[in-house]
């Protein structure tokens, strides 16, 4: 029996005091780690958190009804200049405080519209993996059929059809992207609901509930994660198109999509006051999109840390 | 003197991933001989598949690193031809065989059409007819009727699958075949059809090859020389009689023998080696089995033991680095 | 000891696909005494794993039943059965995808006590997860690591001390060594026979191995294509192996020793599905002692000496 004992007991301190003699590393913490080597990720993350504080804090040093709303007509179309560092547009108002409270309506209209996607994609992908059979069928069905309405095209519909308030916004872009979520969400239940320690926990006589919970989305946890990222870059493509066609925030809240609308007739004379809320978007996706493949890259629990 | 075949010298080959540096291959000194057959025995991560892949310089990309040694198939020096030349020989002189039949065969191709794809690549010459009765030769060669041939792999067994995938190999007489543990994903029954045609092969063409496995059950079946690693080195070696019969043998090859369940007789416990292999991210200075090894000397933990041969029979251990040597066979007296 | 601690009568076990009705089991009926190993051997497709799941109740049954210390487990209810499944556990073949990769080991140890709740207080679970390292030699520093970060003979331990978290009287151990290294192979057959001593566990090993079945079973079924063929104990069957399956299994194992080093005995043909089986032996096929009696139904296992029941018409023309 010699060889059952790896290491012989020397001391007989409590178990909780075991365990914590031997906490190591968390795995949240490791998958940081992973994260933080990725530089185009870090460089993403970075991007986006600086973007965030700027938006967040935007009311420390920004007066929104000064600089962003009011008409100040002596001083319309200047360049940009130390004091208006992306110019002014037609109304006289500083394009940067317009595209920085901007950044508060599409990063949160983002941020809702993932959650509102997420929880109805992973309540219809996780049954329908785990039931299989008529639910799997019946359920994917129905997300086919909205799959097939392009996914600006619903949202318009919807838009169209509630009016046009942030809310409805929300609501048609969380429904127009949960099929695609479900999606990813089914094949990644799919793919760990076949893995033998579910059915380990089977044999001990686990609940449903527990398996799916405890066992199964913390495994299917990566793609959805990466696929979240990803949504709300789509959503602030999506929320800027609608507003691009006057469908989503109007005037005179700032908004990128509105902004860039406003800035198309005047695109000869002063190109700037559409390049500024242009690469405002392109960078608040680049980055969530870099943050996504970083995290793709660094939640694989089975590379080597 | 027999003429060597391959003769690998002092080979060293590491992984270099993003954080570790894994020695694979600490030294490995190898030979086959013309027409023999060597079993290559050793434990995962022995480093028996890194062997294979240095010969066909098919190491992973940016990953694995031949460091320094030689490898001479028929006196010419692989690791000086340019990547050119070695594709040539690929396939052609040297082929291998690989652990997993379902993923060695390319799914949309019938498997005549992948038989005449070698036969055609190296030899550009033959018409499309020689082509032809060839591939049916070689089927018919392993067992496979050759109005198979324009059947797709999934229509195959995992036994009919390994059949092809050892035509294929054998497509252009190679003087050095590969097998990499090729039976392994086989079901009993099936290895031991697999093997006997292997055997019948073996003798019919002459070729020489290297049978990497885990199993000591199809080297004794199979093989002329037995070559064992360990942590990346050839521990012992020896013609089969050498291995089988013999009574000296490097502490590990006896602990390796000793966690086999013996099906001739009945034992009550196994007896396992205790511990693991040995990290190869960090090796231990001089014996890479004396933490394991239940003779371990003061000189082990510090000294790599140099090889002690006797005739055919190379072990590398120092409790045979002594005055004394390698004792002759008929003396029988067990470490 | 009358009752055997698992008995299966008649069990049979079908899967409808596309190809038609797939007989993974087809009327096994085994037996296994308390502190027993019964050892169940068999090629890829025979049925064994499925027969596993059945007798645990992880699949259902097409028909027959199964049988713990007498009692009919198929006719329980959920919660009964839940209840249940503290008794009979099961360690897996592939101790990567066994375990799971998002918890800590003492979180995977602790689970099936925290899911039975048969310990609630944090501290004493935590003391049991220890207590059940010790017995499976892991090393207390382990407690916290993720199954990636050891190797394949301690994960395999972790599985072991998994299914024992509960207490069980009995665990079907599904290949539970054919992924490891010879060298840690023995040390987890070893671990296990240790545990069976002390714990008085019984145990069905399904193996492909024949030598690893061999050294720890006391009695062997052999099973092809969802039946068993020949069921003995462990020295009469490798003693007077009857069976032509088994004749040929035992045939094909490459010994390694120079001693047995001999032309290989071959039988033909290649393991089929047991899809819409005909009637008759499914053996036949493959046999070299096949005849036309082989293809007649109504095979069954015989007692052919005490203890030794094989179903192959050679030992049935008595019978007929």
């Amino acid at each position: 029996m010699t060889e059952l004992n790896e290491e012989a007991l020397v001391t007989k301190p409590s178990a909780l005091a075991k365990v914590d003699q031997f906490r190591k590393k968390s795995q949240f913490k490791a998958v940081w780690i992973r994260f933080q080597r990725n530089r185009l990720g870090m460089f993403g993350l970075v991007l986006f958190l600086l973007m965030i504080t700027a938006v967040l804090g935007a009311d420390l040093y920004l007066d929104y009804e000064g600089q962003a709303i009011s008409h100040n007509l002596s001083v319309r179309f200047q360049s940009p200049s130390l004091k208006h560092f992306f110019g002014t547009d037609q109304f006289g108002r500083d394009v940067l405080a317009r595209i920085i409270y901007g950044g508060r309506i599409s990063m949160f209209v983002g941020m809702a519209t993932v959650c509102v996607s997420l929880t109805a994609g992973s309540l219809i992908g996780a049954t329908a993996a785990y039931y299989g059979g008529k639910v799997d069928n019946t359920l994917m069905r129905i997300m086919d059929i909205f799959l097939a309405i392009p996914s600006t095209l619903m949202a318009i519909t919807i838009v169209a059809a509630l009016g046009s308030s942030i809310f409805n916004l929300i609501l048609a872009m969380g429904i127009s992207q949960t099929p695609r979520m479900s999606r990813i969400v089914r094949s990644s239940v799919l793919s760990v609901k076949g893995q033998e320690y579910i059915e380990a926990a089977r044999a001990c006589g686990t609940s449903d509930q527990r398996i799916i919970f405890r066992h199964i989305l913390p495994n299917a946890m990566g793609p959805i994660l990466v696929q979240v990222t990803q949504t709300v870059a789509r959503s602030v493509i999506t929320i800027s198109s609608l507003s691009f066609i006057g469908l989503g925030v109007s005037e005179p809240t700032p908004e990128w999509g509105s902004m860039l609308s406003e800035a198309k007739s005047q695109l000869r004379y002063y190109p700037y006051l559409a390049i500024s809320p242009g690469v405002a978007i392109v960078m608040t996706v680049m980055s969530l999109t870099l943050v996504g493949d970083g995290l793709r890259d660094a939640l694989d629990p089975r590379l080597k840390n | 003197m027999r003429q060597n075949l391959l003769e690998i010298k002092d080979l060293h080959v590491m992984y270099r991933t993003d954080d570790d540096q894994i020695y694979a291959l600490n030294g490995v000194n190898l030979k086959v001989e013309l027409g023999k057959t060597l079993g290559l025995v050793g434990e995962t991560g022995a480093g028996k598949t890194t062997t294979a892949l240095s010969i066909m310089r098919l190491l992973p990309d940016r990953v694995g690193f031949i460091q320094r040694g030689e490898i001479y198939l028929a006196g010419q020096n692989l690791l000086k031809l340019s990547e050119g030349e070695m594709r040539l020989l690929r396939g052609n002189e040297i082929s291998m065989i690989f652990q997993d039949p379902m993923t060695s065969l390319n799914p949309i191709h019938t498997v005549g059409k992948q038989i005449a794809e070698v036969l055609e690549l190296h030899n550009p010459e033959l018409k499309k007819g020689m082509i032809e009765a060839k591939v049916d030769e070689l089927m018919e060669m392993v067992g496979i009727p050759a109005d198979r041939k324009g059947e797709y792999p999934h229509q195959f067994s995992g036994g009919m699958k390994q059949r092809i995938v050892i035509a294929m190999a054998l497509a252009c007489n190679p003087k050095l075949l590969l097998a990499d543990e090729p039976t392994t994903a086989l079901d009993v029954t099936i290895q031991a059809q697999v093997l006997k045609m292997m055997n019948k092969l073996k003798e019919k063409l002459k070729t020489s090859m290297i049978l990497i496995t885990h199993d000591l059950g199809v080297v004794a079946q199979i093989c002329d020389a037995v070559a064992i690693m360990y942590a990346g080195e050839i521990i012992e070696m020896g013609t089969v009689e050498d291995i089988f019969n013999n009574q000296q043998h490097h502490p590990y090859t006896v602990a390796l023998f000793g966690s086999i369940p013996d099906m001739t007789q009945k034992t009550d416990r196994l007896n396992p080696i205790a511990g693991l292999m040995p990290d190869p991210a960090s090796l231990p200075p001089g014996c890479r089995f004396a933490e394991r090894c239940p003779h371990c000397l003061e000189i082990c933990r510090t000294t790599s033991p140099r090889v002690v041969s006797k005739q055919s029979h190379q072990i590398k251990c120092h409790l045979f680095t002594g005055a004394e040597g390698l004792r002759d066979q008929d003396q029988k007296t067990r470490i | 000891m009358d009752v055997p601690l698992i008995q299966t009568k008649n069990l049979k076990k079908y899967f409808n696909n596309k190809t038609g009705s797939l007989h993974a089991v087809d009327g096994v009926n085994i037996s296994i005494n308390e502190g027993e190993t019964l050892g169940v051997v068999g090629e890829s497709g025979c049925g064994k794993s499925t027969l596993g799941r059945v007798v645990l109740r992880l699949l259902e049954p097409t028909d027959g039943e199964v049988l713990f210390a007498g009692e009919s487990i198929l006719s329980y209810n959920r919660k009964k059965m839940k209840d249940m499944r503290k008794q009979m556990q099961i360690i897996f073949q592939d101790p990567f995808a066994s375990l799971n990769p998002r918890m800590t080991l003492s979180e995977i140890i602790a689970e099936p006590i925290k899911v039975c709740k048969v310990l609630t207080k944090k501290k004493d679970i935590l003391e049991r997860v220890f207590e059940l390292m010790k017995t499976v030699g892991l090393a207390e520093r382990f407690v916290n690591t993720y199954p990636h970060e050891l190797d394949g003979g301690r994960r395999q331990r972790i599985g072991v001390a998994r299914a024992l978290a509960l207490n069980p009287q009995f665990i079907v151990c599904d290949e539970p060594v054919s992924a490891l290294d010879v060298s840690i192979q023995a040390q987890i057959l070893n671990l296990m026979m240790d545990l069976q001593d002390s714990l008085g566990l019984t145990y069905m090993f399904i193996s492909h191995d024949l030598s690893v079945v061999k050294h720890i079973s006391a009695h062997i079924a052999v099973m092809y294509l969802g039946q068993c063929v020949e069921m003995a104990a462990t020295d009469q069957l490798f003693e007077n192996p009857s069976h032509p399956y088994t004749r040929a299994l035992l045939d094909a194992i490459p010994i390694p020793s120079l001693k047995h080093r001999k032309e290989i005995n071959v039988i033909q043909g290649e393991v089929t599905s047991p899809i819409n089986p005909k009637p008759g032996c499914r053996f036949a096929p493959r046999c070299p002692q096949v005849s036309s009696d082989c293809l007649l139904p109504g095979l069954s296992l015989q007692e052919i000496e005490p203890d030794h029941f094989v179903a192959c018409t050679l030992y049935q023309e008595q019978e007929r």
